[in-house]
């Protein structure tokens, strides 16, 4: 136990090096000057030579990167994440507070996708190949092969222009002192961003619920199930549910950085000011500290999301959890490799 | 119970007698009469597929066949001949494809698909080949005791253990009648659901605790997973499975792949007991061997029917057999083994 510990650690923090290492080259190779794309073109114009040294000096432009990294990796095992230039705070505080903004949207659309998805699977493959089937199918394909950005746009025109169910954007009222605004004005402005996400995620989940759930339903095991009298309601009940719930979990738990990756773009449409959103900033503008904490964060979110399906299985399924140890850090090894080759 | 001469009525109904082959209350326990099975299926030989035509491909017909009380009748048929499609037919189990046609007597009462199904787990239960057909996430225990709402729980509880159980059951009428005349209102009602509830399963964990007794498997065998029985443990749990429904009839299909004859004769022995108190089993196999060591009757499935239905007794000799092609059988047999040396798998 011990051992598959430290393990994990190792992994962990190997990984997250290389995500640092990675973000830091990408934004040193990248175009951009910094100095430019923040303090915007005509101010750059207008500005006096010694100004510009000044503000690249600033931005570290003068800096090589290999330098950079190592001051920035001593501030960080220190635990200074640094400052974020662009928004000229500490980069942890910025991290904390649109955390808290992106998690509410996430855990939303994680569980809404979830849950609808599970559903829908059951529902699709009770009526295999009949008209509910037929409806679940088409709308996973559809949806599997819709662009986030484009369904987003969609949405924000018929609920929010049209409609006015929802707000157009931000994940609170603007204009209002933080001290009014209640649980329901948070929930009500993450509604249709979560929507979205959700209604992407859960093409992936029917179409594999439904899948295991047709199986299931034509192994010997239900057929006998039936042979003993059972209902189809016992059927679901006793044996489909335990059965696909397991894989509907890890897929869910795995699928975790397709719904970070989704929340990059729908906050941008809805002008959603989370993590996805900073990212964007902070990669146009050039603030590594920032785009570098925000990788690691997801990183460390997926490599979770994939140790806690890893570890349900050791716990839930018997065939792992009866057959001993050895077997069972075998599978979360392998687990542990798919974890990063997700990233 | 009316027990006919065998003697004098070697032959009715088709068939031939076995010594043990009773006619409790006047009637076979199960009786198929004319059974016909056919599917509807595109020709496979077409050009192509959209002028395939539907052809009807038949793969039973006229079958007749029949189980008395304290009997183990075994089908012997070769792979692909139809015998699990009659097995499933008797469960009530019809694909969407198939016309069935035909009757199908249980205990004297004609059956139809819905009474069929009715019956599952009620009077018929199956035995089934291997363990995959335990669901690999529950305890065996659990499974065995199962899921159902048995009525015939206490009926069964009875015949394991007379004294034991019964009187169990009775001092738990008793606490229910005495439940039900001073609780009117709806909570109590569904206070006596939830407890009528929690004693039926009380009863069935009690009574599979029996049956593993009777059947040598340890009590820790219970909370086992499918994937941790041996062989032998797996074959007597499926076995109690079917018993725990307290059925009149077992169906076994293939019931003891992979074993030799010896040890599949010993796992029959639990077949025997149960036919020894006046149950009927249907045992499907191709290995006229075994069907020849274990059963009172064989039935010879041959070319989509049962050409000849006899008492094992008459294999003793090819001049009591009626048909060709069970003859043919007797004389592939090893003992007989001028004709066929490879003995048990002559239908193969
Ligand atoms: N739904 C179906 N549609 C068309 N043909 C079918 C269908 N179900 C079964 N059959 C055909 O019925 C025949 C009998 O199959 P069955 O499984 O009953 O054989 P079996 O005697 O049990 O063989 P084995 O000894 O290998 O188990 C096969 O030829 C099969 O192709
Ligand atoms: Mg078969």
């Amino acid at each position: 136990m011990l051992r598959y510990t430290l393990q994990q650690l190792l992994k962990f923090f190997l990984l997250l090096f290389a995500v640092s290492v990675v973000a830091f080259v990408l934004v040193s190779v990248s175009p951009i000057d910094p100095v430019q794309a923040n303090v915007g073109q005509t101010a750059w114009l207008n500005m006096s030579e010694a100004k510009r040294a000044q503000l690249s000096e600033y931005w570290g432009a003068n800096t090589p990167v290999w330098q950079r990294f190592i001051n920035w990796l001593g501030a960080v095992v220190q635990g200074d994440l640094g400052i974020s230039l662009r928004y000229n705070a500490p980069v942890a505080s910025i991290i904390a507070q649109r955390f808290a903004t992106s998690a509410v949207l996430m855990t939303l659309a994680w569980t809404f996708s979830g849950v609808i998805g599970f559903v829908l699977g059951i529902v699709a493959a009770l009526h295999k190949d009949r008209l509910l089937d037929r409806c679940v199918k088409a709308y996973c394909f559809v949806l599997a092969s819709t662009p986030t950005f484009w369904l987003a746009l969609v949405f924000l025109i018929v609920f929010s222009v049209l409609l006015g169910w929802f707000p157009l954007g931000f994940s609170q009222p603007v204009g209002v002192s933080s001290s009014e605004i209640t649980l329901f004005d948070t929930i009500h402005h993450a509604i249709l961003p979560a929507l979205t996400l959700s209604v992407i995620g859960v093409a992936n989940i029917a179409l594999h619920t439904r899948e295991k759930c047709i199986d299931i339903l034509q192994s010997e095991y239900l057929r006998f199930a039936r042979s003993r009298g059972e209902s189809i309601v016992s059927q679901i009940r006793h044996h489909c549910l335990r059965n696909i719930a397991l894989p509907a979990i890890t897929l869910q738990l795995a699928s975790i950085s397709e719904i970070f990756g989704g929340s990059v773009l729908v906050e941008q449409v809805f002008s959603y000011p989370g993590l996805g959103q900073a990212a964007v900033t902070a990669g146009l503008g050039g603030d590594v500290a920032l785009l570098v904490a925000i990788a690691i964060l997801s990183a460390a979110l997926v490599f979770a999301g994939n140790l806690i399906a890893n570890l349900l299985y050791g716990v839930i399924d018997p065939r792992i959890r009866r057959s001993g140890f050895t077997s069972f850090s075998d599978s979360v090894k392998q687990g542990g490799a798919n974890a990063s080759h997700d990233i | 119970m009316l027990t006919l001469n065998h003697e004098l009525e070697q032959s009715h109904h088709h068939h031939k007698h076995a010594n043990t082959s009773h006619h409790v209350g006047g009637h076979h326990l199960m009786q198929v009469e004319n059974l016909n099975i056919s599917f509807t299926m595109y020709e496979s030989d077409a050009r192509s597929y959209f002028n395939a035509k539907q052809v009807q491909s038949n793969v039973i017909h006229d079958l007749c066949i029949g189980v008395h009380s304290g009997e183990i009748v075994a089908i012997v048929g070769a792979s692909g001949s139809g015998k699990t499609l009659l097995a499933d037919s008797l469960m009530g189990h019809f694909e969407p494809n198939a016309t069935v046609t035909g009757s199908i007597w249980f205990d004297g009462d004609k059956m139809d698909a819905a009474s069929l199904k009715k019956l599952r787990g009620h009077g018929i239960s199956l035995v089934p080949q291997s363990v995959n057909f335990l669901d690999p996430l529950i305890k065996v225990g659990k499974q065995v005791q199962g899921f159902t709402k048995s009525n015939s729980i206490k009926k069964c509880a009875d015949k394991v253990s007379p004294k034991n159980i019964s009187n169990n059951a009775s001092s738990i009428s008793n606490s229910d009648d005495a439940n039900n005349s001073d609780d009117v209102s709806n909570t109590g009602n569904t206070n006596k659901a939830r407890r009528f509830f929690k004693e039926h399963r009380a009863q069935r964990a009690k009574l599979q605790a029996k049956l593993f007794e009777r059947y040598n498997l340890n009590s820790n065998v219970a909370s086992l997973y499918p994937f941790e029985l041996s062989g032998g443990m797996a074959r007597r749990v499926l076995l109690c499975c079917a018993l725990m429904d307290n059925p009149k009839v077992i169906i076994a299909d293939e019931p003891t792949p992979g074993l030799d004859l010896e040890l599949a004769k010993v796992a029959l022995a639990d077949f025997r007991q149960f036919a020894n108190d006046g149950g009927g089993v249907l045992l499907i196999t191709h290995d006229i061997e075994l069907a020849l060591s274990v059963a009172d009757r064989v039935a010879v499935f041959y070319d989509g029917t049962v050409v000849e239905e006899t008492a094992v007794a008459n294999f003793a000799n090819p001049d009591l057999l009626s048909h060709p092609f069970s003859k043919a059988l007797w004389h592939a047999l090893p003992e007989h083994d001028f004709f066929a040396p490879t003995g048990g798998d002559a239908l193969s």
